[in-house]
């Protein structure tokens, strides 16, 4: 099966081309490596870095910006959002801390400094 | 009034990065004005990733992108003064911001124009239709999701295909917003390809190219828009009508440079960038006064954003630290009624000093200094008014110069 995709590993976006047989994947159309990587997990599991936000408890209308540190399965986006909004953490915070140890298969941290 | 070296208006992507290439530079004294009570600009409200993989090697979120230059800044000491306006910049670089403490009066030797853009807004687009509640531009409804946790609506439609519009979708949608549809007025869309799959068809968003918003329903809260496809100059056709009801219309219709202050100072702005007229270094037509990133030009990459902003920082700090291209006035001291030429710019050949003396004199001494510094001096047996009088300075007199130069006469015993 061949299967046409747009990477969206870098703004240049190339245009893949992707041939799946007996879960083998050959990949053309791609610049680098990474490219390579992004079409076969496409084709085989596709990932995403799902990125949103956390409420900060001791801090007035703030919310702490979050995300995957690796990617999580494309169908459980909506499900790390959905756990994160029930969560939330206590200022001080740094970019890089851990805000939950496992969510989908991801640790959580911060990608925003909260005084 | 205080003086500083360098002022950098906005401490966004472009300020931050131009203010740590001068810093870097060799210009330690440079401050940053910034309106909102911090700095990091419109990266802050752009939780989603992909930022800083040209430039810094790695991926990361806009926050993130920010926290490495606001790093960078706080590690040198540049001064930040957050929660400042500026009102006004001149052409003589005096800059006038207001903040809780007051006026504040800043004159410096090179100013850094960072101030990023602003959103097109619904009055610059004509849609008929009320003024309900949950029209919002694309920019505000990102920052009230992203930086103080609103939800904006539960069923959206988006005007506009740019990138901001693009990364609103998917965001509404993982928020559990039911996105109906993106309307594109253009026939193409306007924001990058990675975009397109990673925002809309990740999440099943049907993108209308072509086609455009024609009315807004609703009186207290926004009920629905009408859309329409439009022809190749843009005007709705008659027929392709169709009612989609929604609460939320977000309005991603372009960014327009906030260059208020600019032409306030008098900066000649192209009119098709909307942003000054800049030369290699981002230097403006008024000099010592530079222009980088959204301010200048509208960028797709902020990784494109701190790369113009450092060359600007850079050339601005070759203006203040740089003595080889402050030009040296001359001046007549005792005894010398004028010099030629009254401006040396280059150094490297040296220079020659034709000047006249006031009145007949015996034996002389000619004395030329900078400053306090004598850096050449030449006897005569005598001189006068009527003679012309030539002193040649050579280059390694010139080369720490500062200015003025003065020739002046002492008589000899």
């Amino acid at each position: 099966m061949k299967r046409q995709l747009t990477c969206i590993i870098c703004p240049r976006g190339c245009a893949l081309e992707a041939t799946v047989q007996d879960g083998q994947v050959t990949v053309t159309g791609n610049a680098c490596q990474r490219g390579a990587e992004y079409a076969v997990s496409e084709c085989l599991h596709p990932v995403r870095t799902v990125t949103t936000i956390v409420k900060v408890a001791n801090r007035e209308n703030t919310m702490v910006s979050v995300k995957t540190e690796t990617p999580v399965p494309k169908e459980s986006m909506a499900e790390v959002v959905a756990a994160l909004r029930k969560l939330s953490v206590a200022a001080p915070v740094a970019v890089g801390d851990v805000i939950a140890e496992n969510v989908c298969g991801s640790r959580i941290v911060a990608t925003k400094d909260i005084t | 009034m205080t003086n500083h070296d360098i002022v950098v208006v906005g401490g966004g992507p472009a300020g931050m990065a131009a203010a740590v290439a001068a810093y870097d530079a060799g210009c330690t004294d440079v401050v940053i004005l910034e309106r909102e009570p911090s700095i990091g600009g419109i990266l802050m409200q752009c939780i989603h990733n992909g930022f800083g993989l040209h430039k810094l090697g790695q991926e990361l979120t806009g926050p993130e992108y920010a926290a490495v230059y606001a790093k960078e800044v706080a590690k040198r000491g540049i001064k930040v003064y957050t929660e400042t306006t500026v009102t006004k910049v001149t052409e003589e670089k005096e800059i006038t911001a207001q903040n809780r403490e007051g006026i504040l009066k800043i004159k410096a030797k090179a100013v850094i124009l960072a101030m990023g853009c602003r959103e097109r807004s619904r009055g610059a687009l004509n849609i008929c239709g009320s003024r309900p509640a949950g029209v919002y531009s694309a920019g505000t409804a990102q920052k009230l999701v992203n930086c103080f946790g609103y939800q904006v609506g539960k069923k959206a439609v988006i005007l506009g295909s740019g990138d901001i519009g693009l990364i609103m979708a998917r965001r509404m949608s993982l928020e559990g917003a039911k996105v109906e549809a993106v309307c594109e007025v253009m026939p193409y869309s306007g924001g990058l390809t990675r975009n397109i799959v990673q925002c809309l068809e990740d999440f099943g968003i049907p993108l209308y190219l072509s086609t455009t918003v024609v009315r807004i329903h609703g009186e207290k809260r926004l009920e629905g828009v009408t859309i329409a496809q439009v022809d190749e100059k843009r005007q709705p056709v008659e027929g392709t009508q169709r009612y989609i009801p929604c609460d939320t219309l977000l309005l991603s219709v372009g960014l327009i440079p906030e260059n208020e202050l600019t032409r306030l100072a008098g900066i000649p702005i192209d009119p098709i960038t909307n942003g000054a007229i800049v030369d290699e270094n981002c230097q403006t037509a008024v000099p010592g006064i530079f222009a980088c990133g959204n301010v200048l030009q509208v960028h797709d990459l902020v990784d494109y954003v701190s790369e113009e902003a450092e060359r600007a920082g850079r050339a601005a700090a070759c203006l203040t630290t740089d003595t080889q291209s402050i030009a040296l006035e001359t001046k007549a001291g005792y005894g010398v009624r004028y010099v030629i030429p009254q401006v040396i710019r280059s150094r490297e050949a040296g220079a020659e000093l034709f000047l006249r003396v006031t009145a007949p004199f015996g034996k002389v001494r000619f004395v030329v200094t900078d400053g306090e510094k004598v850096l050449h001096t030449a006897k005569r047996l005598k001189a006068a008014p009527g003679e012309m009088e030539k002193l040649t300075l050579k280059p390694e007199m010139l080369k720490a110069a500062t200015g003025p130069i003065t020739v002046s006469l002492e008589v000899m015993a």
